[in-house]
C-alpha cells in the first residue's frame, strides 16, 4: 500500500512527487509510457512566462507568477538549464498597441515585476532582425526559457533519490475506491493500492477521472506544430518574441532555445485524437508564415525539424488543481496546458500543501537532498575541465555526436542514472545526441553500439521510443528472410 | 597535448588520404590526419559495392579496395594520422583543438590546413515532410551503415524517398538482404543517379521508379507503417488527389548531400551559398589565409576518382603557399544562365591551366558553354547534353588568363545552338589560343 | 529491346531487335556501346558485392565480392549459398571465401583487411 499513487511522469507529476518527497510519505509515480516527459512536456515551446496574459484571479495567472519566480531556486538545486531572456510582446497597429495596454495592466494586478512598454527603436535596439514596421513592445523581464524535459528528469531523478518509486510502462487501465477508502489502480503490469491518488494525466486526465465515474471535467487535446531551426539561426532573436495573444493562445513565437536553436511555433488546433502529433504541412506553413510576421527574413532553409505536441485544455478554462469535489483521496491537476511549464514548481509545492492540509500534518524527512547534479556536458566545459574529465575517464574524449558533440561519457552516464534510461529517443533528451543537424543519421548506430554493450541487449531490441518502435528489424545474413523478388 | 605539424588533414576519407600523400610527394614531410572513425577510409568504407576507380584506374573497385589504395599509400610513406579523434574546433590561426579518448585534448598548431570534412546527408527535418515520428524513417547512408557495418537490416518493406545514388544502391542491397523495396519516389523529372545504377539497382529487379513524386506525409505512432505520397506539379507542388497510401515500416531518403562546414564557419571560412562549401581559389585555397580544402567539402562529387584528383590539386597548393608563391591577381568567376555553380570561385595566379568545373542547373539539349570576358567570348565547347547530376569542366589556357586584368571576371554560361550564329565571327578569332 | 548505354556517360539510348539475320544493335555510337546492348539483351552479367560475418576481428563484417561478374540469373543463388557463413579473422584481401559460388566459375574474394582485433 503505497501512501500516494501519481499518475503520470510529465513535468507535473515530476514536480508534485518530488515536492512530497520531502515528507516521510511512500509515494510511486505511474507512467504509461518507457519514459518520463514524453508527451506534452516533450513537445512545447521551452518558454517559463512572465505571467501577464492570464486573467487575474485565475489558477493560471496564480501559479504562473509563482512558479516563474521558483525557477532560480530550482536551476540552482536542480542544475537544469535556465535563462531569463526576458520577452517582448509586439505590437503591429493600433489595435494590437491598445492590447498592450491591457497586458500591461492584467500584468501588474498579476504581480509580475518589471513590466515595460517600449518604444520601436528600443525594440530595435534589442532585437535588430525584428520586423521594423512594429509600433512598440511589451517587455517582460522575468520570462525566460528552459527545458522542458531537462526539468522534468531532474524532478524525477531528485524524487526517487529522495525515495520515490517511478513504474514506466505501466499504463493505468482502471480505478476504484474500496470499502476502506484506499484506492487500487489497474495497470497493464499489475496491481497497485493508495491511500491518495494524483491524476497529473495530462491530456488523459479527463480519462483516469472517468474510470472513477465521474466527470468532473473534459480536456479538449490543442495541437501545436514548430518548426526548429539548426543552431546557426539561434542568435537572430535574443529574447522571446510573442504577438498579440488571442482567444485560442499566445500566438506564434521565436524564440532561441536553452540548446541554441531557434524554435518557432505554435499553432492551435483542437482535435479529437488525444495521440495525434503529427505535424501538417498547412500547419507548419501558418507557423512559418506567421512567424516571418515578427522575422521578415526567416526563410525555412535551416530548419532541422518539425513536431507537434498536444496541450491538455480543460473546459474550465483554468488549472485544476485541487481534490475531487466528488472523491475523498482523488486530488486532479489538469488542464495544465500553457503557462503549465513556468506554473509547475509552484504547482508541486501547492499539491505538498494541500496534502499536508488533507492528511492533518506531514513529516518532514531529515535526510532529504534538494540538490541533483545534471549529466557533464562536454561541450559547455572549458578546456581544463574537459580534460580533467578525459583524465578521469577517458570515454568523455570520445565524441559519439558529432553535431552537438556529445561523448560517450556522458551517453554512459545517462544509461546508469538513478532515472536509467534505454531508449534513442531518452538517450537524446538526457544528452542532445542526435538532436543536431543530422539528426541522428551519424551517431545512432554508434548510441545503438553503446546501448548494447552497457544495457546488455541485442541491437534488435533497441528501441526509438518503447516497446514495437524498434530501429532494427534484423540481422542481415539470416535464411528464413530470403525470397527475392525478381532476379 | 600539443604538436606542430606542417599540414594538418581535417578528416581521413577518400579527400584526406589523397591530399596527405600527394602532400608527402611534394615534399611535405611533417602530415598529420586526424580521422573521427576507427579507421581511415571514410564513406568509402561502408561503400561496399563496386563502381569506384573506373577513371582513375582503369577498373571497377568497390569502396574499401579503394580506400585500400590509398591506405597503402600513407602507410607506405609512414603519414601520421589520429584515429578515433575529432575535431572541435579550428581557430582562423590554424590552432586545432581535437579529442581522443587515449590523449584527451590534443592542440595542434598547423602551418597550412585541408579541409577533408566531406559531406553529410540531408535529412527528414531538412525536407520538412509531415506527419508523425516513428522509427523507421532514416537517410539512406545511416542504413548502408547499419547494413554493411554492423549487419542489421533496417526494415522489411521500404519506400525510397530521392533516387540519388546511395538510395538506388541500398534498394539493391536491400533487395538482396531479402527485403521488399517498393518503390523509389524521385520529386524532379529527372534522376540524380548515374543511369548505370538505376539499371543495375531498380530495373533489374522490377523496383519502379516514379519520377515527380514526393512523400506527402509519415504515418506510424511507434514504428513506421506507411507514408502517403503523391504526384507533383511542374514547381514540385504535390497535386490534390493523387495522394496514395503506401504501406511500409522503413522510408529511406536519399534526398541530397551537404558539405559539412561547421567547423570550417567556426574558422571564419567564406562559403558559397549554392554548393554549401567554402569559396575557393584554383588551389583550393578558401578566403582564410592557410586554410584549403578539398573532397566534397568543397562541392559534392559524382565519383570518387574527381575527390582524389581535387585533392592533388590542393595539395600542390598547399606545397606553393608553404614555399611561400603569393597570388598575383584575383580574377573572379560568375556564372549566366545554365549555370549552377563553379569549383573555383577565383583565380588567384596565372602560371598555369586552370581546370574549371562546374554543373548545370537543369538539364539542357545541343548548346554549348561560353566562356565570357565583358564582351569578348574567351572560349566555346559543344555539348549534346547537360544535366545537374554531372559535374563538367573546362580547361582554360594559362595563356588566355595572362591576357586577362588581375581583377577581371569570367563569366560561364550556357547557351542554345540557335543563339550561337551571331557571335560566331568574334568567338572563332578570340578562341584561337585556346 | 531498348536500353540506355551506361558504358560511358554519355547515356545513349540503344535498341536492340532480333531478326532473321540475327541481333540488331542501333543508338549506340560506340563499339563498347554495341557490346554492351548485345550483352545486357542476351546474357547479363552483374557482379555480386555483399558481406560476410567475420568473427574475431577489427570489423563485425568483411566485405566480398564476387572476382568477376556472374549471370544475373545466379545472383539468388550466390546470396543463398553466402548465408550462415561465418569466418574467422584475418583476412586479407582478395583473399578467396567461396570458390565457384554458385557454380559460376567466379569466387566470392575479401574486399577489405580484417584483422585481428586488438
Amino acid at each position: 500500500m503505497y501512501d500516494i499513487l501519481i499518475i503520470g511522469a510529465g513535468v507535473i507529476g515530476a514536480s508534485v512527487a518530488r515536492e512530497l518527497s520531502r515528507y516521510d510519505l511512500n509515494i510511486a509515480v505511474l507512467e504509461a509510457r518507457e519514459d518520463v516527459a514524453t508527451a506534452t512536456t516533450a513537445a512545447n515551446s521551452a518558454i517559463v512566462h512572465a505571467g501577464y496574459d492570464c486573467i487575474p484571479g485565475s489558477l493560471m495567472a496564480r501559479f504562473n507568477v509563482e512558479g516563474n519566480g521558483l525557477f532560480d531556486e530550482i536551476k540552482s538545486e536542480l542544475d537544469i538549464p535556465f535563462k531569463r531572456t526576458g520577452s517582448l510582446v509586439l505590437a503591429f497597429d493600433d489595435e494590437d498597441k491598445r492590447m498592450l495596454e491591457k497586458l500591461f495592466i492584467q500584468g501588474e494586478k498579476n504581480g509580475v515585476e518589471g513590466l515595460e512598454i517600449i518604444s520601436r527603436d528600443e525594440v530595435m535596439d534589442r532585437e535588430p532582425n525584428i520586423n521594423p514596421n512594429i509600433k512598440s513592445a511589451l517587455w517582460a523581464p522575468t520570462a525566460g526559457i528552459t527545458c522542458p524535459y531537462e526539468l522534468t528528469v531532474a524532478y524525477m531523478e531528485n524524487a526517487i533519490d529522495n525515495g520515490v518509486k517511478l513504474f514506466l510502462e505501466h499504463t493505468v487501465t482502471g480505478l476504484s475506491k474500496d470499502r476502506d477508502g484506499s484506492f487500487t489502480v489497474i495497470t497493464s503490469k499489475g496491481k497497485f493500492r493508495a491511500l491518495y491518488i494524483i491524476n497529473c494525466a495530462g491530456v488523459q486526465g479527463d480519462m483516469i477521472s472517468n474510470m472513477l465515474g465521474l466527470e468532473e471535467f473534459s480536456i479538449i487535446p490543442r495541437r501545436g506544430e514548430y518548426l526548429l531551426y539548426d543552431r546557426k539561426y539561434g542568435n537572430t532573436v535574443n529574447s522571446v518574441i510573442f504577438q498579440p495573444p488571442s482567444r485560442r493562445g499566445k500566438g506564434v513565437l521565436v524564440t532561441q532555445t536553452v540548446d541554441g536553436n531557434l524554435l518557432v511555433g505554435p499553432n492551435a488546433e483542437d482535435i479529437t485524437s488525444r495521440e495525434d502529433i503529427s505535424t501538417t504541412n498547412s500547419g507548419l506553413d501558418y507557423v512559418y508564415n506567421m512567424a516571418k510576421r515578427s522575422i521578415p527574413d526567416l526563410t525555412r532553409k535551416g530548419v532541422i525539424r518539425t513536431f507537434a505536441g498536444l496541450r491538455a485544455i480543460s473546459d474550465t478554462g483554468d488549472f485544476i488543481i485541487g481534490p475531487s469535489t466528488e472523491i475523498e483521496g482523488l486530488f486532479h491537476v489538469a488542464g495544465i496546458c500553457s503557462p503549465g511549464l513556468s506554473a509547475a514548481p509552484a504547482i508541486g509545492k501547492e499539491l505538498a500543501r494541500i496534502i499536508g492540509e488533507h492528511v492533518g500534518s506531514l513529516r518532514e524527512k531529515t535526510d532529504f537532498n534538494p540538490y541533483r547534479c545534471a549529466i557533464p556536458r562536454f561541450k559547455d566545459l572549458s578546456l581544463g575541465e574537459q580534460q580533467r574529465l578525459i583524465d578521469k575517464d577517458p570515454r568523455y574524449g570520445r565524441v559519439i555526436c558529432r553535431c552537438e558533440t556529445v561523448t560517450e561519457g556522458e551517453i554512459i552516464e545517462a544509461l546508469h542514472r538513478s532515472l536509467p534510461v534505454n531508449t534513442i529517443d531518452g538517450v537524446k533528451r538526457r544528452t542532445r545526441a542526435g538532436m543536431g543537424r543530422c539528426q541522428g543519421g551519424f551517431c545512432t548506430p554508434r548510441i545503438m553500439d553503446i546501448m548494447a554493450r552497457e544495457l546488455h541487449v541485442s541491437m534488435e531490441d533497441i528501441t526509438k521510443c518503447g516497446a514495437d518502435s524498434n530501429i532494427v528489424v534484423g540481422k542481415i545474413r539470416e535464411k528464413r528472410e530470403r525470397e527475392m523478388k525478381t532476379i | 597535448m600539443r604538436v606542430q605539424v606542417d599540414v594538418a588533414i581535417i578528416g581521413g576519407g577518400p579527400a584526406g588520404l589523397a591530399a596527405a600523400i600527394a602532400c608527402h610527394d611534394q615534399g611535405i614531410q611533417d602530415i598529420l590526419i586526424l580521422e573521427r572513425d576507427r579507421h581511415l577510409g571514410g564513406i568509402l568504407q561502408q561503400c561496399i559495392h563496386t563502381g569506384f576507380g573506373l577513371h582513375r584506374f582503369g577498373e571497377e573497385l568497390t569502396g574499401p579496395e579503394y580506400a585500400h589504395i590509398f591506405i597503402d599509400g600513407v602507410k607506405d610513406r609512414n603519414i601520421s594520422y589520429l584515429l578515433d579523434t575529432m575535431v572541435i574546433e579550428i581557430r582562423k590561426d590554424k590552432i586545432i583543438y581535437a579529442l581522443n579518448s587515449e590523449k584527451g585534448l590534443i592542440e595542434i598548431e598547423a602551418k597550412a590546413i585541408i579541409l577533408a570534412m566531406g559531406c553529410r546527408e540531408r535529412t527528414r527535418g531538412a525536407i520538412q515532410i509531415p506527419g508523425d515520428r516513428p522509427a523507421g524513417v532514416y537517410t539512406a547512408g545511416m542504413a548502408q551503415l547499419l547494413v554493411n557495418m554492423e549487419g542489421y537490416l533496417p526494415g522489411k518493406e521500404i519506400v525510397i524517398l530521392g533516387s540519388g545514388d546511395i538510395g538506388l544502391i541500398m534498394a539493391r542491397r536491400l533487395t538482396w538482404e531479402g527485403a521488399n523495396v517498393k518503390m523509389v519516389c524521385e520529386i524532379m523529372p529527372y534522376s540524380s543517379g548515374l543511369a548505370r545504377n538505376i539499371r543495375q539497382c531498380l530495373d533489374d529487379y522490377d523496383i519502379p521508379l516514379l519520377f515527380n513524386h514526393t512523400v506527402v506525409k509519415v504515418h506510424g505512432s511507434k514504428r513506421l507503417e506507411g507514408v502517403t505520397i503523391a504526384e507533383v506539379d511542374s514547381n514540385r507542388v504535390p497535386i490534390p488527389g493523387s495522394e496514395r497510401y503506401i504501406e511500409c515500416d522503413t522510408l529511406l531518403l536519399s534526398v541530397g548531400l551537404l558539405p559539412e562546414n561547421e567547423l570550417s564557419e567556426g574558422a571564419n571560412v567564406l562559403l558559397d551559398e549554392i554548393t554549401g562549401g567554402p569559396i575557393v581559389d584554383e588551389y583550393r585555397h578558401t578566403s582564410v589565409d592557410g586554410i584549403f580544402a578539398c573532397g566534397n567539402v568543397l562541392h559534392v562529387h559524382d565519383l570518387v576518382d574527381y575527390v582524389s584528383e581535387e585533392a592533388e590539386i590542393a595539395a600542390r597548393g598547399v606545397a606553393r603557399y608553404l614555399k611561400g608563391d603569393k597570388s598575383d591577381s584575383r580574377i573572379s568567376i560568375s556564372h549566366g544562365a545554365g549555370i549552377q555553380y563553379t569549383v573555383p570561385h577565383i583565380i588567384s595566379s596565372r602560371d598555369e591551366d586552370v581546370e574549371l568545373f562546374f554543373r548545370a542547373n537543369g538539364i539542357y539539349n545541343d548548346g554549348m558553354i561560353q566562356l565570357t570576358y565583358g564582351k569578348d567570348i574567351l572560349y566555346t565547347k559543344r555539348y549534346n547534353h547537360i544535366v545537374p547530376g554531372k559535374m563538367e569542366r573546362i580547361r582554360i589556357k594559362k595563356d588566355i588568363l595572362r591576357q586577362l586584368d588581375m581583377e577581371g571576371n569570367i563569366r560561364i554560361s550556357w547557351r542554345q545552338r540557335e543563339d550561337e550564329l551571331s557571335d560566331e565571327a568574334h568567338m572563332y578569332s578570340l578562341s584561337t589560343g585556346m | 529491346m531498348k536500353l540506355i548505354c551506361t558504358v560511358c556517360p554519355q547515356g545513349c539510348e540503344i535498341t536492340v531487335k532480333k531478326n532473321d539475320e540475327g541481333w540488331h544493335v542501333e543508338g549506340n555510337r560506340c563499339k563498347r556501346g554495341r557490346e554492351f546492348a548485345l550483352q545486357e539483351t542476351i546474357s547479363p552479367m552483374r557482379v555480386l558485392t555483399t558481406s560476410v560475418w567475420i568473427e574475431g576481428g577489427d570489423h563485425k563484417l568483411v566485405s566480398v565480392k564476387t572476382d568477376r561478374p556472374i549471370p544475373k540469373e545466379k545472383i539468388g543463388e550466390a546470396i543463398g549459398e553466402l548465408c550462415d557463413i561465418t569466418i574467422n579473422a584475418p583476412v586479407g584481401r582478395g583473399d578467396i571465401i567461396i570458390k565457384n559460388i554458385a557454380d559460376t566459375d567466379a569466387n566470392i574474394i575479401a574486399t577489405r583487411d580484417v584483422r585481428l582485433s586488438s
